[in-house]
């Protein structure tokens, strides 16, 4: 069945059950002396539409599936797919063929089985996809009737659009919630794999990382799954070096910006930084990929460093520290314009100049807001995978100087689901785990961030 | 007696002869504000104002809301600098010295005339670094010591010392209302000020802890000069000495207050405290 067909069926109907009890409220009010009504004959009109509409197109999106399983049992039981192989590819391949064939029929043919069974498969889906059709007009049929006979001039029209608004709403906000949850439940169904063949201390506590894709799956060697490196360079590069250049510039921008710019250099200047977060993280993965590592490298050699790496942890971190600045900068721009202009008065009443009214007053009065910024940068940061990519190394290395090469989490998972393996392999897995991590320290950052941000704010209202 | 360098009395239209009294007792005022006229953009908040401020007494500023009375206070400090479009005309003077001349240090004048805002905004900070705030910015403490001198006798002196000596390193926003504002009073004395102006002190508070810091103000009168804005006309009856009624951004009539109360000069002043308006 095709997609486009339910959604031209509801809105065909739904358009006309709009304009038939529309055209029927407009009687009303002209058989109607009073002026007062209760409800607009749009109200009448959506009242129909979503009645007639939403019960049918509910049915077929249901449908969709039932009907393709009632299909594939159909063409299964055909005598034609008696002589297909029990199990395995082949199987699948010819039952996707004739799938495929079934609706473009001039498509490629490599079996003959598919041919005889597209035959079956045609006429099996075309069956259903008629009784879809009827038993949808039924359901709009019934619906229908259901309104007419509500449809009076006294029926709360306007009460009912109002809740089915609602229900709609609700079912949109359910999508991103069920989303979340099918993601998480993934990580963690693919993460409980993982861990069935290395153990969860090996992962976390091991410090040697060198996953091979060759090994059998029955000689796993855990201890080359030692995640302590990422986690590291992860922390290295998101949350230490990216910081050291990110906290100080957009505190004091923030600071400028809200204390002393004048509004006409406020105006521009803080889009421009804030255009800083709209750059596409490839863009940012080039600078610092072909400007700043080989300039960093370059200077390194110059200061007698030997056989410095281009791809350092150095180079990945300050062009990402860069890349956050407008997150920092833009939270403590909105924690320090949130402190009462009273503690900045009360501080200036004191005697106490701009600078020290803002140090000693106005930035530990923003902090909580401030850090929570950080933290949700933080969250950013080690999240961050585009830059790491192209500036970082694959090259998992326990180290503390900032010019040696290191990789982090996010790369790692890349390499990891772009390479041949297959996806019951330990190697593979490894990536769910280590998204799994990540998301959880993510989650808790931000978690804690957002209550710190609330705790703020009630502190002041 | 000693004459004041402003020789010429304040050409205000009620002013009572008896301030003048007051003023050949006293000395020379403290403050002294001549032709003091504001400007917020375009809009006029205070015509010529011309008022003296003397120590050991409280001065309360009447009138109705909107009369620009708390526009004049924040001028004697010059706390209208933060905004932008205000603009101050006319001479202000603290002991003789215009505090708008451009060698003003504004930073020393605030130390010199502190400020107590209508509602209590103690900084989010222990009560005792509240206190030591003024002093550690201005460097009124050589040692840790001298600092916990100071902080105890700044709360001693705003009566609040009995109530928090034993959590001094509690927060200050955690307070009553009352206390804050006490605690707020006891930072702008902790820098010594001469003068303390305050704006409402009391309308954001319970009539208990009014009342303190009504008592409060009464014992602080001896050391400084205190300007007081109210709303409240018995507030003013209770605690100054002096009341200046402002009405549309004119100084209406000034004058002792036990006159201003009993036997105004102006009927204005007279419709505004029978209640006839405001």
């Amino acid at each position: 069945m095709s997609p486009a067909l339910p959604i031209l069926l509801a809105l065909g109907l739904g358009l006309a059950a709009w304009l038939f009890a529309r055209a029927r409220a407009l009687t009303f009010r002209a058989n109607s002396t009073s002026k007062r009504h209760s409800a607009l004959p749009s109200h009448f009109g959506w009242y129909a539409a979503l009645w007639v509409a939403v019960p049918m197109a509910l049915f077929l999106l249901a449908w969709g599936p039932i009907s393709s399983q009632l299909v594939m049992a159909d063409v299964l039981d055909s005598p034609a797919a008696q002589d297909l192989p029990a199990f395995g590819q082949q199987r699948m391949a010819i039952l996707a063929e004739a799938r495929n064939l079934a609706s473009n029929p001039g498509g490629p043919n490599f079996y003959d089985e598919a041919r005889t069974l597209a035959q079956v498969y045609a006429e099996s889906s075309q069956f259903y996809t008629f009784i879809g059709v009827g038993i949808a007009l039924l359901i709009a049929g019934a619906s229908a009737v259901y309104v007419y006979l509500r449809l009076k001039p006294d029926l709360a029209a306007r009460n009912h659009v109002e809740r089915m608004v609602m229900g709609v709403l609700l079912a949109f906000s359910l999508v991103a919630i069920l989303t979340t949850l099918g993601i998480f439940a993934t990580l963690v169904f693919e993460t409980w794999r993982f861990f069935g063949m290395v153990s969860p201390l090996d992962f976390l506590f091991g410090v040697q990382w060198n996953p091979d894709p060759m090994s059998a799956t029955e000689h796993i060697d855990a201890s080359r799954y030692g995640a302590v490196p990422l986690f590291w360079g992860t922390l290295f590069i998101g949350a230490i070096i990216a910081m050291i250049v990110a906290i100080p510039v957009g505190m004091m921008s923030a600071i400028y910006l809200t204390q002393y710019a004048n509004p006409r250099f406020r105006a521009w200047a803080k889009p421009a930084l804030e255009v800083l977060a709209g750059v596409p993280t490839v863009v940012y993965g080039y600078f610092a990929a072909l400007t700043i590592g080989p300039a960093i490298r370059n200077v390194a050699l110059m200061l007698g460093v030997s056989n410095p790496s281009s791809e350092s942890a150095l180079s990945a971190g300050l062009v990402m520290g860069v890349m956050i600045i407008p997150f920092v900068s833009s939270m403590a721009d909105d924690s320090i314009a949130a402190v009462p202009s009273a503690m900045r008065d009360g501080s200036l009443a004191m005697g106490a100049t701009k600078n020290e009214t803002i140090r000693r007053v106005l930035v530990p009065a923003a902090l909580p807001g401030i850090v929570a910024g950080v933290m949700l940068a933080i969250s950013r940061a080690i999240g961050e995978t585009m830059i790491v990519v192209m500036a970082a190394s694959t090259a998992a290395n326990l180290s503390a100087n900032p010019l040696e090469a290191m990789t982090t989490v996010t790369v790692q998972i890349v390499a990891l689901l772009t390479g041949e393996g297959s996806f019951d392999h330990p190697t593979t897995l490894a990536a769910f785990a280590l998204g799994f991590v990540l998301f959880l320290v993510t989650l808790a950052l931000n978690f804690i961030a957002l209550r710190v941000v609330k705790r703020f704010r009630e502190a002041y209202e | 007696m000693v004459m004041t360098e402003y020789p010429e009395a304040p050409k205000v239209r009620g002013a009572m002869p008896s301030i003048d009294a007051e003023r050949a007792e006293h000395g020379p005022a403290k403050m002294t504000a001549r032709d003091v006229s504001v400007y917020y953009g375009e809009k006029q908040a205070i015509d010529s104002v011309s008022i003296d401020v003397f120590s050991e007494y409280v001065t309360a500023f009447i009138g109705p809301s909107g009369c620009g009375k708390s526009t004049f206070l924040r001028s004697l400090n010059r706390m209208n600098d933060t905004i932008a479009a205000a603009r101050v005309t006319g001479e202000i003077a603290l002991d003789g010295e215009d505090i708008y001349a451009s060698g003003m240090d504004v930073v020393q004048l605030r130390a010199r005339v502190g400020m107590v805002f209508q509602k209590p905004n103690p900084f989010p900070k222990s009560i005792y670094e509240n206190i030591a705030y003024g002093p550690r910015i201005h460097g009124l403490a050589d040692s840790k010591a001298d600092l916990d001198v100071i902080v105890e006798k700044s709360l001693q002196r705003a009566g609040l010392w009995n109530e928090v000596k034993d959590r001094l390193a509690d927060t200050g926003t955690a307070l009553s209302g009352g206390q804050q504002q006490r605690l707020c009073i006891a930072r702008a004395i902790a820098v010594e000020p001469e003068v303390i102006l305050m704006d409402e002190p009391c309308s954001a508070l319970d009539p208990i802890a009014t009342a303190k810091i009504e008592e409060l103000i009464d014992d602080l009168r001896g050391n400084y000069a205190i300007v007081i804005v109210t709303h409240s006309m018995q507030q003013a009856a209770r605690v100054s000495q002096r009341t200046a009624f402002f009405h549309l951004g004119h100084l209406v009539e000034y004058g002792l207050t036990s006159d201003v109360f009993t036997n105004p000069a102006e009927e204005r002043t007279k419709d505004y405290i029978t209640g006839r308006y405001g």
